[in-house]
């Protein structure tokens, strides 16, 4: 078989940092390779120099794609030959339509006017390909996040993809749309279009990849073929971070307490639907020490739930009651619920969560600037000093806490989060998807962490979409669907096929 | 608590040499240096007229009340909004004080209170509909342009009504009397200006001893000398310019006061920060606990004090209300926080950026009126500086 893409000798310098040095890699054509290595190990800006977003000369080493040495100028050029990127943010505009979505800046039209039949009709045929049964007059912002990607993917068929790159494709996939996506990669492959998957799911990538390239610090680490033999997500670990993890989450001896935290029938309707309920009637409580789980799809009103807790930030007609230590708290605004000890780190970093032009320092004060200040005057000797005290101990890597955290990579942007949240000091901390899109060592940070707050007597609840996650880290689960909590599993009889059944069960009543 | 990270700490403390120094801080400085550049520049095309006495007070009067709104418009826009209606105000508030003296006969002091009073309850009413309805601040204080300028020239009948008491126009076109009876030199003007400079070194050695206790990352010394001996002379000698007209106009010294005190606030205190952030990413620092709409309504109340203030400022300076007053001041205004290095989106800017960019806007008209070019080409120039001065910084920012 040979190679469809070759990079050789790729260095790429910004300045003050070597992002990629002597990288290689070597795609054949036919077949799906995956690309994995920590955050900030240089998989984006491998990919943006072969996209070209940086052009030729900007990088030192060779582009051989289909044979001939290529020297791309911009993104157009890359996409003239077929090589389509879908970044992990989706560039589709969401008040277009799917089909105007598809032929953005590649419009069926005839001297600048568009043949609206022939768009749809094209349109159909792709998402029929990609198995979305949607019509092309659909709204994009209308569509879930999974059927997004299905648009992006058919916008990049009627490009006449040969190498198809895909930037964590699956990251806010629930576990079904994932499998579809996946099963559509495969799919691609028997059609001689072959793939770049980028991805921090190991078990995806071994389930679908033919080889896998590991990058470490900007460098290649080695190419695993997985053909030859089926190769373990502990040895692809061990490639990404250099060493054995012998377990992915640190070990903890749970020291749980009294309850001190309970809501009691807690309800939430749809923000512009009045008539549909997103939360209904909630009963949860969390102890001592305790760390609290909340499994569920996709959709299942977890973060709705957390968030119309959190001072109603979502919905209306909340209502429900909220204790802490055996007394009822307000929650009813956010500041009352921070006031009351009770903390929200969001799903979504960087839209709910820092503020991204300012520095690491101001983003860990944001939630609590009367800890670093004295009658409205901020002393900002104290808050530098609070804010290089959580950067050590959060292990915050930067070069200052001058730093923009625009500028930090996933991980240490959810250890701002964190550590903004920790100096408002709560007794409560809710956790929406704490590791999302963070590599596996920054993840087993985190997770230590979070074992350390409970440890220090605090009750964590824990969102997340990765049961693993949740089996490894949490003392109890609760189950959620439908906005509903279904049942709740003492973490020794818990398991990701009970929760399933769980699931399943309620989806059928 | 800092034991642990001192080791950390070292780190960041390398010495920092001047040439890096100035190059990653060259976005601080470069208003400041294209300011000083700017008046050089006229200073020899008009052969030195420029920094005459006479013509420094006029500069400094003539530019007052953009400076002043600048403040308040460096909020509103740090926010993430836009007031396009303060001009209308300065007209609005200048015209009510004008009919409360001049025709209803009351106080100055009272009218003075009753008109910032009502400059908030203008930002207030604009204010609400953005921070609690939602509507678009451009489309709120377009709305609030077209209907104060109307009152205006409903209030005034469409005429012109002043005189106005002595004391109202020393507001504008009075001098700090000298309390060292000098002839011919005002020594209170030096004295207040060797004083300020004396506070200001006094502060930044405080800091940078502060700094450097706490192993912060600071300026080279020798920059940090040169910066504050640069600032001293440049205080001292237009004090002394001052002094040997008729000292520090009243205005002068408002103005200086309310500089210092938006500088403090925004750089110090919770709720400086708290705009920042606000502007920053909205819906972070609403889930960080901060009352986002509360603030932005407080952002368009502060704007409709101070361009009440500088309505009034701007009347007494006239000597008298005109249905016209104020037309077209948002646009300066807007123009030099813009050139001061705010961002269109919000979050960033800065009221020392602010206060230089509105100087920049204020030398050109100065200059350019001196050198007799006509109002028409004025315009053209303002326009592409300040086109000129907002790309060269989305160029920095992107380097």
């Amino acid at each position: 078989m040979n190679a469809i893409l070759e990079m050789q000798g790729i260095t790429k310098t910004f300045p003050g940092v070597k992002a990629l040095d002597n990288v290689n890699i070597t795609v054949k054509a036919g077949e799906i390779h995956a690309l994995v290595g920590e955050n900030g190990a240089g998989k984006s800006t491998l990919m943006k120099v072969l996209s070209g977003v940086y052009p030729h000369g900007s990088y030192s080493g060779s582009i051989v794609y289909e044979g001939q040495e290529r020297r791309f100028k911009g993104i157009s050029d890359s996409e003239e030959l077929g090589i389509i990127i879908i970044h992990q943010e989706l560039a589709l505009v969401p008040l277009l339509s799917i089909a105007e979505n598809i032929f953005l800046g590649n419009e069926q039209a005839e001297y600048g006017i568009i043949d609206w039949s022939a768009a749809f009709s094209r349109t159909r045929e792709l998402l029929k390909v990609v198995g979305l049964n949607e019509s092309p007059e659909t709204l994009v912002t209308n569509l879930g996040v999974g059927k997004q990607q299905l648009v992006e993917i058919a916008k990049a068929l009627s490009k006449k993809v040969k190498l198809l790159i895909l930037d964590e494709p699956t990251a806010s996939l629930n576990e079904k749309d994932s499998d579809a996506l996946l099963n559509l990669l495969l799919r691609f492959k028997q059609q001689g279009i072959s793939s770049i998957l980028i991805s921090h799911k190991l078990n995806e990538i071994s389930k679908v990849a033919d080889s896998i390239t590991v990058l470490r610090d900007g460098g290649t680490v080695e190419t695993l073929d997985c053909r030859a033999e089926a190769i373990s997500e502990d040895r692809i670990i061990r490639g990404m971070v250099g060493r054995t993890m012998e377990d992915r989450y640190p070990k903890r001896e749970p020291k749980i307490g009294e309850t001190i935290f309970e809501v009691e029938n807690w309800s939430a309707y749809h923000p512009i639907h009045t008539n549909v309920q997103v939360v209904k009637n909630v009963n949860l409580t969390i102890r001592r020490g305790e760390i609290v789980g909340i499994a569920g799809l996709m959709g299942a009103g977890r973060t709705e739930f957390a968030m119309s807790l959190f001072g109603r930030s979502y919905g209306q007609n909340i209502s429900g009651r909220v204790t802490l230590h055996g007394k009822e708290v307000d929650v009813s605004t956010v500041e009352k619920a921070v006031s009351s000890g009770i903390a929200y780190a969001t799903e979504d970093r960087k839209t709910y969560g820092l503020v991204l032009a300012e520095d690491i320092r101001k983003n860990v004060t944001l939630a609590n600037l009367e800890g670093v200040s004295k009658s409205f005057v901020i002393d900002d000797i104290r808050e530098l000093a609070v804010a290089n005290d959580y950067r050590a101990k959060m292990r915050i890597r930067s070069p200052s806490v001058f730093q923009e955290t625009v500028n930090l990579s996933g991980g240490n942007q959810q250890k701002v989060v964190l550590s903004k949240w920790l100096f408002s000091d709560p007794e409560i901390l809710i956790l929406d998807e704490p590791t999302r899109g963070i590599d596996v060592g920054a993840k087993y940070e985190i997770y230590t962490i979070i074992n350390k707050l409970a440890d220090a007597g605090k009750g964590v609840l824990m969102i997340s979409s990765e049961m693993p996650e949740l089996l490894g880290m949490c003392d109890r689960i609760y189950v959620m669907n439908e906005g509903s909590l279904i049942a709740e599993l003492d973490i020794a009889e818990a398991s990701q096929e009970k929760i399933m059944h769980a699931i399943v069960k309620s989806g059928r009543r | 608590m800092d034991t642990r990270t001192a080791d950390e700490l070292q780190v960041s403390q390398q010495k920092t040499s001047w040439m890096e120094f100035v190059k990653t801080h060259f976005r601080d400085y470069g208003m400041l240096l294209s300011l000083l550049v700017i008046m050089l520049f006229f200073q020899v095309v008009t052969n030195g007229t420029l920094l005459r006495p006479l013509n420094l007070t006029n500069l400094v009067l003539q530019n007052s009340y953009i400076v002043i709104m600048a403040l308040g418009m460096l909020l509103v826009i740090v926010a993430g909004h836009i007031d396009l209606s303060v001009g209308s105000i300065v007209g609005f508030v200048g015209g009510l004080a004008a009919m409360m003296m001049v025709r209803w006969g009351i106080d100055p002091v009272t009218t003075t209170i009753a008109c910032l009073i009502v400059g908030g309850l203008i930002g207030a009413a604009q204010g609400y509909w953005v921070a609690y309805f939602k509507v678009p601040s451009f489309i709120v204080t377009l709305a609030g342009m077209l209907v104060f300028k109307g009152l205006t020239l409903a209030l005034l009948g469409g005429m012109s009504v002043g005189p106005f008491p002595v004391v109202f126009q020393r507001l504008s076109s009075g001098f700090i009397p000298d309390v060292f009876g000098g002839e011919g030199f005002n020594y209170t003007a030096l004295f207040l200006g060797a004083a300020s400079v004396a506070v200001i070194i006094y502060f930044s050695f405080r800091s940078r001893a502060n700094q450097l206790k706490h192993a912060v990352e600071t300026a080279p010394f020798g920059l940090f000398a040169f910066k504050n001996a640069l600032l001293a002379v440049l205080v001292v000698a237009f004090c002394y310019l001052m002094a040997t007209y008729r000292g520090l106009p009243n205005v002068l010294v408002i103005m200086a006061v309310l500089i210092a005190l938006y500088a403090f606030v925004t750089n110090r205190t919770t709720i400086g920060r708290r705009i920042y952030a606000l502007g920053g990413n909205e819906k972070a620092a609403k889930l960080s606990g901060i009352k986002t709409e509360r603030l932005t309504f407080l952002t368009f109340v502060n704007m409709g004090v101070l361009a009440g203030l500088a309505g009034l400022i701007f009347a007494a300076r006239l000597n008298t209300a005109t249905p016209k007053a104020g037309l077209g001041f948002e646009l300066d205004v807007i123009a030099a926080v813009f050139i001061g290095g705010a961002s269109a989106t919000g979050g960033v800017g800065k009221v020392t950026g602010a206060v230089i960019g509105a100087f920049v806007m204020g030398v050109m008209n100065n200059g350019m009126s001196i050198l007799g070019i006509g109002i028409d080409y004025q315009q053209v120039i303002k326009g592409l500086v300040l086109l000129a001065a907002v790309s060269l910084d989305v160029y920095n920012r992107k380097k």
